[in-house]
């Protein structure tokens, strides 16, 4: 089958093959432990560890977001599910990531189907207050576990270990193994994008009438979309409670949630890779402005709206654009 | 539970519900008639608040704070509205949703800048501070009843307005499909102006008649937001109407559920039980209700352009 | 006498003061195809909505090979066998031509919830897609993003995609709507090299296209079907000439 016949998703950089993107990315990500094994300290490995964790989060969704146009409003909240089933299991002396790991990609996955029961049956803005009702529900309920800190939240003793071994200790080690898992999830996620699911999912974005015309069951396919998207994003709880060794219900407010649609939007929607780079460029920003000045989202906030109005890409599109002109010119 | 504390807490969810309703009011027009989703309109109310604190220390009268208040919360409104807004209505509510989380990025952290971090207060005026004395042993605060009393003013003038003027039924018009009205002449971008311009002084208002009671600070809003856009999804978009009874449903379930959750939860489980999982139950309570209403009813209860 | 494709029984519809439906009672038969056509405003397009389940009837039966299909939902008809084209050009615009049709071939062959795999290698999808894009005449095009595509386009489009669902009966709403003459002269040849396969329910303005092609015409008029029988028949009808081809020759 000649591959100009083929009915592809995917986007075309401009002159560069699809590939080349995301593999710079993960290049980086990959080499930069070395990076600071010449020049010393562990600032940048626990920074790129932030990073990857909440780009597991971002990638989740835009798959929400990017390619089923579900805007998810309360996605924050299954991180902090997510990051809360470590920290609860933690206290009552359950420390073994074979445990915590499997019930926070369960509880997450749970409240997404539940929760995206409801939700699904609304459209549009409705859908996206909705999603933030139940993200706030989360923030509520964990601001009300007196047990496990309340609003002040709940330290752990230490990071899990795994089966048995405090391997997590080691930041370069827990570097990597946060590496492998943004690896899988974006490599999960490319594959369900162009998978015959995905090809629904994204049709139902087009035209949700015309698709069920088809003889599919759309309700089922977004669910199930919301779903992973959920369990994903518990992983990046996992990965985050263990990284603070704190978790706090603050990881799930709807201002949360909100940044991680703004990371994802940063990027350029319906990318993926863009994911990535949100959240990298929205993190380091934070860190680097916030050195400077404790009101740098005085400046961030006008920023956003500037994005919106004439570069609604995200920084792919703005890329694209320029890779663009200067192959023009 | 005694039946004046009963009373009390349902005057208090009323004064809620009123404010609520201000600030609502504004937000479920601009929804409904430009499809726009403002979540800045919670820094409105901020604003409103602040900008009273700085006339009052200007003026040293709360009158005078009021109007240069309100004054300035229009003026900024319709600055919003030219500079940013405008440019928005024909994109998707992503779009929406972005920018005006930018501007309140922006303000939230811009009033920290301008007026410091710590909360400040504004002085009641002299006349409606105190309490009155309802019923044997219920004193209320007499301010907390003039808000209830503005409020329903307002709601009245409001529907007056909407019902009965020629831009009211513009509004009503618009809200049940802005593309037709335009196409029938209307000059429908001053119409939109002077939807957001109103909808910003009401929640403009809202922030200066809660300034005495609450403290002013950065991210007052907030809070304040996400119920109001509970209370219009649960109302209905577009809907004064629904905005109106939503908001004061929501009013008085909020308060009352706060107040008497534990108490009433004690009566299904154990003393200590009922105080975990009271609170918890009450802020979720509002949440709970959207999503029965939003199961039964997808688009809210009265929405303007019909199920 | 065989048993009808598809019967409709009684259907009524309001919509609030508006009786749009009115106790309107038809029968499709195997392999026919058979012309819905009645001035604008008549119900034609609430009469497809309806049988392709996005409206509900207030009232009546619907039976799909003898099956009361009257409440199940769209994507449950459209499995069984039910596809239907849209007068509006409902094509999925980022989607090239051929990944539209691909779609529609996908839902017919197997499992949609395979989470792996990529389906735009599929040779499974893609050469029946490609079929059905030849037997409409958008072979060439089949790359092109369908929202870039002329309006003639679309409409073929919209018949390719409806075939390659291997459909029991086909609802055509308005196939011709707004085409040109060639576009139009096309396909007619594409509907009567597919007469014959499976029913058809057409809906058209477009008179050549209806006597040239329809085994039998139901005339609808205000929700109720004014007369049913082969085109002979209709033409010669004088209620059908006084209220409706009267007034076309007008």
């Amino acid at each position: 089958m000649p591959a100009s016949l083929a009915a592809s998703p995917i986007r075309r950089r401009e002159g560069f093959p699809a590939a080349t993107l995301p593999a710079t990315i993960f290049l980086v990500l990959a080499l930069l432990p070395t990076v600071t094994w010449i020049t010393g300290g562990s600032y940048l490995i626990s920074v790129g560890s932030r990073v990857m964790i909440f780009a597991i989060a971002a990638v989740a969704l835009d798959l929400l977001v990017g390619y089923a146009a579900l805007i998810s409003f309360g996605h924050a909240a299954f991180i902090g599910l997510g990051a809360y089933a470590v920290g609860i299991l933690s206290a009552y002396g359950f420390t073994d990531a074979l445990v915590s790991l499997p019930v926070a990609l369960a509880v997450s996955a749970a409240y997404a189907f539940l929760t995206g029961l409801v939700c699904l049956r609304t459209k549009g803005v409705y859908f996206i207050m909705i999603t933030l009702a139940f993200g706030q529900m989360a923030f509520f309920t964990a601001s009300s576990l007196a047990p496990f800190g309340g609003d002040d939240g709940l330290t752990i003793a230490a990071r899990n270990t795994f089966a048995g071994f405090p391997v997590l200790r080691n930041e370069r080690v827990f570097y990597y193994i946060v590496f492998f898992c943004l690896l899988g999830t974006y490599l999960f996620c490319r594959a369900l994008v162009a998978s015959r699911f995905g090809r629904v999912v994204r049709g139902a974005k087009e035209n949700p009438i015309r698709v069920s015309t088809l003889g599919f069951d759309v309700y089922r396919f977004q669910l199930a979309t919301y779903v992973i998207a959920g369990a994903l994003a518990g992983l990046s709880g996992f990965l985050l409670a263990n990284a603070a060794e704190f978790v706090s219900p603050a990881y799930m407010s709807w201002q949360r949630s909100g940044e991680l649609i703004v990371m994802v939007l940063l990027g350029g929607l319906g990318s993926l890779d863009g994911a990535v780079i949100g959240a990298a460029v929205y993190l380091l920003t934070e860190e680097w402005l916030s050195a400077f000045t404790e009101n740098w989202k005085v400046i961030f906030g006008p920023v956003l709206v500037l994005i919106v109005l004439f570069a609604r890409g995200g920084l792919l599109g703005l890329t694209s654009a320029l890779a663009r002109r200067i192959t023009r010119a | 539970m005694s039946t004046s504390l009963l009373v009390v807490q349902i005057l208090n969810g009323l004064q809620l519900g009123v404010l609520l309703f201000l600030i609502a009011a504004g937000l479920t027009l601009v929804f409904g008639v430009m499809d726009f989703i403002n979540l800045a309109h919670g820094v409105q109310y901020m604003l409103g608040a602040y900008f009273a604190v700085a006339f009052y220390a200007l003026t040293g009268s709360f009158l005078a704070a009021l109007v240069l208040a309100l004054a300035a919360t229009l003026a900024f409104g319709l600055l919003l509205e030219l500079i940013v807004f405008r440019h928005l209505y024909d994109r998707d509510h992503l779009d929406h949703v972005i920018a005006t989380f930018g501007i309140i990025l922006f303000l939230n952290h811009g009033v920290k800048l301008v007026w410091g971090a710590a909360p400040l207060s504004l002085p009641m005026p002299e006349l409606f501070s105190g309490s009155v004395q309802l019923a044997d042993g219920l004193l209320y605060p007499v301010w907390r009843l003039v808000v209830i009393a503005t409020g329903l003013a307002i709601a009245t003038l409001l529907y007056v307005l909407v019902a009965h003027t020629r831009t009211g039924m513009l509004v009503r018009a618009g809200a049940t499909n802005a593309a037709m009205v335009s196409a029938l002449g209307v000059n429908i971008r001053r119409l939109f102006t002077i939807v957001f311009g109103f909808g910003a002084m009401l929640a403009g208002f809202a922030g200066i008649m809660i300034a005495p009671i609450l403290s002013v600070e950065p991210g007052m809003g907030d809070t304040v937001l996400i119920l109001a856009l509970v209370v219009i999804v649960i109302g209905g978009i577009g809907s004064i109407r629904g905005a109106f009874l939503a908001a004061v449903l929501i009013g008085i379930v909020d308060t009352l559920g706060r107040s008497f959750s534990v108490d009433i939860l004690r009566l299904a489980m154990g003393p200590s039980a009922a105080r975990t999982v009271g609170p918890a139950v009450a802020s979720m309570l509002i949440y709970l209700l959207m999503a029965v209403v939003l199961y039964i009813r997808p688009a809210g209860l009265f929405p303007a352009k019909g199920r | 006498m065989p048993e009808p494709v598809l019967r409709l029984e009684k259907l009524r519809k309001s919509f609030g003061a508006l009786l749009v439906t009115d106790d309107l009672t038809l029968d499709v038969m195997p392999r026919e195809l058979h012309a819905v056509i009645g001035p604008n405003g008549a119900g034609k397009t609430t009469l497809i909505n309806q049988i392709s389940g996005l409206i509900a009837p207030d009232s009546g039966s619907i039976l799909f090979h003898g099956h009361d299909i009257t409440g199940m939902p769209v994507d449950a008809r459209a499995r069984l066998g039910l596809a239907r084209s849209f007068q509006v050009s409902s094509v999925l615009p980022g989607f090239s031509a051929l990944e539209n049709v691909a779609l529609a071939v996908q839902s017919r062959s197997g499992s949609s919830l395979r989470l792996f795999g990529r389906a735009a290698e599929e040779a499974g999808l893609n050469e029946p897609a490609m079929a059905a894009l030849g037997d409409v005449g958008l072979a060439e095009r089949a790359q092109v993003p369908a929202g870039e595509l002329a309006h003639g386009e679309k409409r073929a489009l919209e018949l390719a995609i409806a075939l390659a669902m291997r459909p029991k009966i086909l609802l055509l709403d308005e196939p011709m709507a707004g085409t040109g003459r060639e576009e139009t002269a096309r396909l007619i040849a594409v509907l009567r090299r597919l007469k014959g396969r499976f029913s058809v329910v057409l809906v058209e303005h477009d008179m050549t296209a209806v006597f040239a092609l329809a085994d039998r015409i139901s005339v609808l008029l205000y929700g109720r079907i004014l007369a049913s029988g082969t085109a002979a028949a209709v033409r010669a009808d004088a209620r059908v000439v006084a209220a409706y081809l009267g007034e076309e020759m007008e």
